[in-house]
């Protein structure tokens, strides 16, 4: 697709503020989504995936807060417009579903009147008409018996039912960017296959761009085009999703594709022991001085304890970050 | 530091307190039963008189020490055994459920229902008044809120796995409440404890004041206010040592609570970021 | 005791055999009379552990994975059924307690829980040791010290307490204290689910090695299928608290025979190929209203008429170790393993 991507992040830097010192949670991510794609992103907890979503959407409460960078959304930098305003856009045009469907669900209203919530506020319907758009809501998302279970309760229903009244939501409105985080975790594997392929046909169908969010490398492989890999608050490579798991270029990457146990790996290789990254995930008050990943690193050299790599792009296949890499 | 200021401050007053009730005899001037003089009945605090008399020319300054001593106890003693009877009942209540759980928490919520002062008054009225007909109304009446907090944290910490690891180690049921749950709930019922004390004393103070409690002419802080009633304008002093008393020990106990609530908890001594 | 053994018992060493078991749970008022409903949480479950062996139990929520887990380890009073450990049948006294302990051990799905936050992890080691007679100081700092070596921590982390560690160190912690007195048989219970990604090959490594080292059995609970194919010498899949397919793992991953557990592997995003599809739709059925027949039906593509007769179908043998419980395992289609 030609134009602006609609999703331009460049820079962007998210601080944790503890008494008087900040602390660089996200420091220099930047990241484009192209109508209609979808990214993905990956890493571990304290990675600062979640909170980079949050700020995309404008979400990040006190004593977390961006603090550098620019969140270019359709041209417009999303930190310049005011409260009242982003209010509007949410929901509407930028959407979020979150892992725990029950504490992301009001609890004491019916989901029929939370979805048709979506059209009241953002598309000025009445509430009879917002009710039949929420019975169609939830039979897109296939939800069987949708117009008895659009009385039902949070509750009332399973796991895998609120995450479809969730993405029902999110997508009433048919907005331009949906952001997942972590939306599957939660659910049994069956579950989880559906809901992915639910949240694949219809951000498909009305052409909504995704950006997935997990920390399982290969469920977002098999969702996304592109992936990106976070660590202690930098993106450390991008790629596509198939170069991520055949040629990954950073060792961490390296590392977690080693580390996992892949279905099929043992019928072709053997049970090979598995390879382990050294080390625990740092935390935002301690990050490592250069590069943030050299403690665990095996190929770690002076220049990585003391200098943090800056971006090296990988022609079109994307980029990477780190003094070593390939 | 927060923390410190509340452990400093209560625990300097309840020291104050606990200084005065043990020394009483040392501290004191006079007897605070025999000596009275009604020669110097309602003098002013002066030089003599710290606290000024009382209408029967008792000194208020030696009855305020002792009154400390008999405070203290009850308020020691009868939360010791509330908290005791709190902790079994609610423990086991929450670990065995079915018809003991049942059992407790009704009598739980009928002693709750009850004022718990209302409830010892009317013990008092059966048994004759005096400082262990106190000890067992009072330690009888309130041990619902320990009970329930006890109960409820047994509830939320049995399904922790170090309570499942304990049993799939061979612990026994006692060992595991005793063990297990009782160390992890302590912080917040030592709170309830201590703010439980401070209720002890003002309800002593309450009986004695109603002339339930400890009886003149023995020196309770309670009864001391009772006897002046009737001078409170004219002798303002009679009541207000005993009253500053009593609210010198309470607040002492409250902030002693929180205090040491804080410490209580490992993570606070070791904390990182 | 007559010294024979037929030689089916030389060559099948079982350490862990469950047989026919069966957890019932009472639901509903019975207050005022009426019937009242029951969540048949494990419904005739047969387990053969042998020595030495990893056998991976595999299943979403409500297949009953969890309640038996519980059971063999005597937390759960079984409503029917045996469980016979080491030839010795259990039953669920306070003394069998004691000595259940020193067979079987578990250890926990989140670190974070899994430790009293009040004991340091000497007292946590030491007072199980205690407990069960060992109280020779010299003794109890040897073995304390070997554990701790063992899952790959110094011997002077004893003095601190839970906090003070990462989650993947807890993790060794909790394993730690899972074999300090010595049992045969462990049960790990989504032993790597809570832990942070990259650390979790360092459990799973470490678990491997302590089990040859150590001759562990290991029951392993897990929903992760990666997990599972790597670490299991057999697995078992449970829906809706029965077996429905059991063998060995290269059977199970390459030729499974019944339709849930196809699906389950299906379901596996598979990172090399985009959207292979669900196979199967719908929602695991409430458990206080299991399906007519085969409790598969509602949600399998193959289902006929003859799956949702009741009763339900039996566990059969299609192959040497292979179990299935389906009517129409032998009609289904030919089925392709994931391959790259």
């Amino acid at each position: 697709m030609t134009g602006l991507p609609l999703l331009e992040v460049k820079n962007l830097q998210i601080s944790l503020a503890v008494g008087n010192t900040l602390f660089h949670a996200v420091e220099n991510v930047s990241l484009t989504i192209g109508r209609g794609e979808t990214l993905g992103l990956v890493g571990e907890s304290g990675c600062g995936k979640s909170i980079t979503a949050l700020a995309l959407i404008g979400l990040l409460r006190p004593p977390l807060a961006v603090t550098g960078g620019e969140i270019l959304f359709d041209g417009r930098d999303i930190r310049t417009i005011p409260p009242r305003e982003m209010r509007k856009l949410r929901g509407n045009r930028i959407s979020m579903i979150f892992q725990e469907p029950m504490t992301a669900l009001n609890p004491l209203s019916p989901v029929g009147r939370q979805i048709a919530e979506m059209f009241v506020l953002h598309k000025g319907a009445t509430w009879n008409e917002a009710e039949k758009l929420a019975i169609e809501a939830l039979a897109n998302v296939r939800v069987p018996a949708p117009d008895r279970r659009v009385k039902d309760y949070p509750h009332q229903m399973s796991g895998g039912m609120r995450q479809r009244v969730m993405i029902a939501i999110a997508l009433a409105c048919g907005p331009d960017l949906l952001l997942a985080d972590e939306p599957t975790t939660a659910l049994d594997v069956t579950v989880q296959a559906e809901i992915l392929d639910l949240i694949r046909e219809l951000s498909s169908a009305q052409g909504t761009a995704v950006l997935m969010i997990s920390h399982d490398l290969g469920l977002i492989a098999n969702m996304c085009r592109r992936v990106g890999v976070m660590y202690a608050g930098h993106i450390v490579e991008e790629r596509t999703a198939e170069d991520i798991f055949r040629s990954p270029r950073h060792p961490y990457t390296k590392g977690l594709v080693a580390s996992l146990p892949l279905l099929g790996a043992r019928a072709r290789h053997g049970r090979k022991r598995l390879q382990e990254i050294e080390g625990v995930v740092p935390p935002v008050s301690a990050f490592p001085s250069g590069c943030r990943f050299n403690p665990r690193c095996h190929m770690a050299s002076d220049i990585c304890r003391i200098e943090d790599p800056g971006i090296t792009l990988l022609g079109q296949s994307g980029l990477v970050r780190c003094h070593h890499h390939g | 530091m927060k923390i410190r200021a509340n452990l400093l401050i209560g625990g300097v007053l309840f020291a104050i307190v606990v200084v005065a009730g043990l020394l009483a005899p040392l501290l004191a001037h006079t007897d605070p039963v025999m000596d009275a003089n009604l020669m110097y009945a309602e003098e002013p605090p002066g030089a003599e008189f710290w606290f000024g008399t009382d209408a029967q020319g008792r000194d208020i300054y030696s009855r305020v020490l002792h009154g400390a001593r008999i405070s203290l106890t009850v308020g020691i003693v009868s939360q010791l055994i509330n908290t005791i009877i709190g902790v079994c009942l609610g423990l086991s209540a929450g670990y065995w459920g079915g018809w003991w759980d049942d059992f407790v928490s009704g009598l739980t919520n009928l002693m709750l229902a009850i004022p718990s002062l209302i409830f010892a008054l009317a013990i008092m009225a059966i048994l004759n008044p005096g400082l262990t007909s106190l000890l067992i109304a009072l330690g009888l009446t309130n041990w619902s809120f320990t009970c329930r907090l006890a109960r409820a944290s047994t509830l939320s910490l049995k399904s922790q796995g170090y309570v499942q690891a304990a049993k799939v180690l061979g612990y026994s049921d006692i060992r595991i409440m005793l063990t297990q749950l009782l160390p992890n709930m302590l912080g917040p019922i030592i709170v309830i404890g201590t703010l439980g004390m401070g209720g002890a004393v003002l309800a002593e103070a309450s009986l004695s004041f109603l002339g339930l409690g400890i009886r003149p002419p023995y020196p309770s802080w309670g009864s001391m206010l009772s006897d002046a009633r009737d001078q409170i304008t004219t002798a303002p002093w009679i009541s207000i040592f005993p009253g500053l008393a009593i609210f010198v020990t309470v607040l002492g106990l409250n902030l002693l609570g929180d205090g040491l609530r804080d410490i209580l908890d490992p993570q606070s001594r070791t904390r990182r970021i | 005791m007559y010294g024979v053994i037929t030689m089916a018992e030389a060559m099948s060493d079982s350490i862990l055999k469950v047989e026919d078991l069966a957890v019932h749970f009472p639901v509903g008022g019975r207050l005022f009379g009426g019937t009242s409903k029951v969540v048949h949480a494990v419904d005739g479950v047969d387990l053969d552990l042998k020595r030495g062996e990893c056998l991976g139990l595999v299943g979403e929520s409500g297949c009953g994975k969890s309640t038996l887990a519980l059971s063999i380890l005597g937390l759960q009073t079984p409503t029917r059924g045996r469980i016979i450990v080491d030839g010795r049948t259990i039953s669920g006294g306070a003394k069998d307690r004691m000595d259940r302990a020193r067979m079987t051990q578990m250890v926990f799905q989140d670190p974070y829980s899994s430790l009293n936050p009040r004991q340091t992890v000497r007292t946590t080691l030491e007072a199980p040791l205690r407990l069960h007679g060992i109280t020779a100081k010299s003794e109890v700092e040897d073995r304390i010290a070997d554990i701790l070596r063992r899952v790959g921590l110094r011997p002077d982390v004893a003095k601190r307490y839970p906090h003070e560690f990462s989650g993947g160190q807890r993790q060794r912690i909790g394993i730690a204290r899972a074999l300090i007195l010595k049992p045969q048989i462990v049960i790990l219970d989504e032993p790597v689910s809570a832990l942070d990604v990259s650390i979790r090959a360092q459990i799973i490594n470490l678990l491997l090695e302590l089990k040859e080292t150590l001759g562990l059995s290991y029951l392993m609970i897990s929903h992760d299928l990666g997990v599972v194919e790597h670490m299991s010498d057999r697995v078992a899949v449970m829906y809706l608290g029965r077996i429905v397919e059991s063998g060995n793992w290269e059977t199970i991953f390459s030729a499974p025979r019944h339709p849930y557990t196809r699906a389950l592997i299906e379901a596996i995003p598979d990172p090399f190929r985009n959207g292979r599809g669900a196979k199967i739709t719908g929602e695991i059925p409430n458990p206080l209203n299991p399906p007519t027949g085969c409790g598969f039906n509602p949600r399998c593509s193959e289902a006929r008429d003859l799956c949702r007769a009741s009763p339900a179908p039996d566990l059969k043998e299609v192959d040497i170790d292979h179990f299935v419980r389906c009517r129409r395992t032998h009609e289904l289609p030919a089925w392709e393993p994931l391959a790259s």
